[in-house]
């Protein structure tokens, strides 16, 4: 079963049928089990893993707009019985936090914000995450340029240097 | 001038040479041709690689190999198939399984020597007895029993001038893995004929249905037995030129000698590269040969739909089929499917005769390529037949 999560999360464009093929399962029993995985929310949504700076330089600047990312680590005052989790949830509602997560080391949540600009993701921190009660400090980095996102990696791939027949 | 080596000359090149040349012109070509996993070595192999030149690991090692990687080998080899051999007297590191074959024929043959191959088999197989001065037997091998040796074919043709049995298992280019039976009645006839026994076992871990059978570790066989293993399949090491002979005392010794005055000994480079690829890469390995696993299921079940007959491979990384339905002879078949629809595949019959009627398909190739080679090959058999 872990199998055939692990081919969706690499290939979510994988047919049932291929999956089924490749792991031996019977084509209906994978179909039923995806159902009801995504019925469950254990498979939360497909999606694609896209390169945006290769997008905006495969269709120049102006069709394809740039966008910001920043990673943010915020500080928390824990409260009585939930924690951080009220926060966090609060955190998570913009739409423009991509990710939230309660980390180790010197701040408490780690977040992923994307903007239009560096203005729009400053004013999303100073206005509106700083703001939240309890949140008592916060680190802005701002991602200068992807090497490798999900486990794919946006360099050129290797080629193949194998000569076309061999023994 | 003075003729060359007669048996050097009268060797004639490998018949994949030929479709290697008219490949390498054409474009778009998908090749399922090549011999060779499409993975590039694991990065951890590759960066251990490239700390051991920073650090100046340039020389020599002493001809045996380094003595961290056989201790490593054999001790790999006793946990994972109860095969036990004594790291400082009866195993040598090789530059790959290729002149580990060599130095083992040299060492067991002398001129005029038989020695016996079943076939279809890897394309050096002959050659190198040939070279070592003994004389190849083949032996055929037939589809309808997944290649399977038949000890009594085998007992045939042995000879008083019968020295050896050579196999290849799991296979190139059959992808066939010897049942466990099929060794047991070899070494049981190499016992009773008094034979030596010759284990290619690069694939040894890229198999699909059960566990690999080193033929070391059955009973009987250990005291006749060369094993011959790498790090070029299973953990994607072609180029690094890196392999390993495990056999009883005498013979690796022997084995040993030549090397030490032939190769020398193995790139220290490779040798600490497959150190690390024993220590540290088997999450890398494992993941290789499962997505072989898949691509082997969707790619074999796409040539039956495709109305080819296909025994199951359930080793290495290829799959034989039959092409008879095309009406086609071997050549001809992938001859024009290179021509027509730009698919290489490797005729069965520079393989053996009973290769003939089948072409080789590696699907060491990315799935997206093989579903689209699958395709090219259905429109080029609705062409033909």
């Amino acid at each position: 079963m872990r199998e055939i999560l692990e081919l969706l999360e690499r290939d979510a464009h994988l047919s049932h049928d291929t999956i089924a093929t490749m792991t031996g399962l019977p084509v209906e029993q994978v179909a039923a089990q995806v159902a009801e995985w995504q019925a469950s929310g254990v498979i939360r949504r497909y999606t694609a893993v896209i390169d945006w700076d290769r997008a905006a330089a495969a269709a120049g600047p102006d069709s394809i707009p740039e966008t910001v990312t920043a990673f943010i680590d915020v500080a928390v005052a824990p409260a009585r019985s939930v924690g951080f989790d009220d926060v966090a949830e609060r955190i998570s509602r913009f739409p423009e936090v991509r990710s939230v997560y309660l980390v180790s080391g010197g701040h408490d949540l780690r977040c992923t914000v994307t903007g239009r600009n560096i203005r729009a993701v400053s004013d999303f921190v100073s206005q509106k995450l700083s703001t939240i009660e309890r949140v008592q400090a916060t680190a802005t980095h701002f991602v200068l340029k992807a090497y490798k996102r999900d486990g794919v990696a946006f360099a050129e791939p290797e080629p193949d240097h194998r000569l076309r027949v061999t023994p | 001038m003075k003729p060359l080596n007669d048996v050097i000359t009268a060797c004639p090149p490998s018949g994949i040479r030929r479709f290697f040349d008219i490949a390498a012109e054409m474009d778009d070509v998908i090749s399922l041709g090549v011999g060779e996993p499409d993975f590039v070595t694991p990065w951890r192999i590759r960066e251990a690689g490239i700390y051991a030149l920073e650090h100046g690991y340039t020389t020599y090692t002493s001809n045996a190999g380094l003595p961290k990687l056989r201790r490593l080998i054999c001790a790999d080899q006793a946990s994972r198939y109860g095969a036990h051999y004594a790291w400082d007297t009866e195993c040598l590191i090789t530059t790959g399984v290729s002149e580990g074959l060599d130095l083992a024929l040299r060492v067991l043959l002398n001129p005029g020597d038989e020695v016996i191959i079943p076939e279809p088999c890897y394309v050096a197989y002959e050659p190198c007895v040939r070279f070592a001065g003994g004389v190849p037997v083949a032996v055929p091998t037939r589809w309808e029993d997944d290649f399977a040796v038949d000890a009594a074919r085998v007992a045939d043709a042995v000879t008083p001038r019968t020295k050896a049995i050579l196999l290849g298992s799991p296979a190139n280019p059959t992808g066939a893995v010897q049942p466990r039976a099929s060794l047991e009645a070899l070494v049981a006839l190499a016992e009773e004929r008094d034979l030596y026994l010759v284990s290619d076992e690069i694939y040894d871990r890229l198999t699909y249905e059960g566990r690999h059978t080193c033929l070391g570790a059955l009973p009987g066989a250990r005291d006749r037995t060369v094993v011959l293993g790498g790090f070029s399949k299973a953990q994607a090491m072609t180029g690094w030129r890196v392999g390993w002979i495990c056999a009883p005392e005498e013979i690796a010794q022997l084995c040993v000698r030549v090397h030490q005055y032939t190769m020398l000994c193995a790139p220290h480079v490779s040798q600490l590269a497959a150190v690390e690829a024993l220590e540290h890469a088997g999450d890398d390995v494992a993941a290789m040969v499962a997505d072989y696993d898949r691509r082997r299921r969707v790619f074999v079940k796409g040539l039956r739909e495709l109305g080819l007959d296909c025994p199951e491979p359930s080793g290495a990384f290829y799959a034989f089929p039959s092409i008879r339905r095309s009406g086609l002879d071997s050549e001809t078949f992938a001859e024009r499917l290179l021509h027509e629809h730009q698919v290489a595949v490797v005729p069965g019959n520079v393989f053996g005769p009973s290769g003939e009627g089948h072409v080789r398909c590696s699907y060491a190739t990315a799935l997206p390529l093989l579903e689209e080679a699958l395709e090219r090959m259905g429109r080029f058999l609705a062409s033909v037949s």
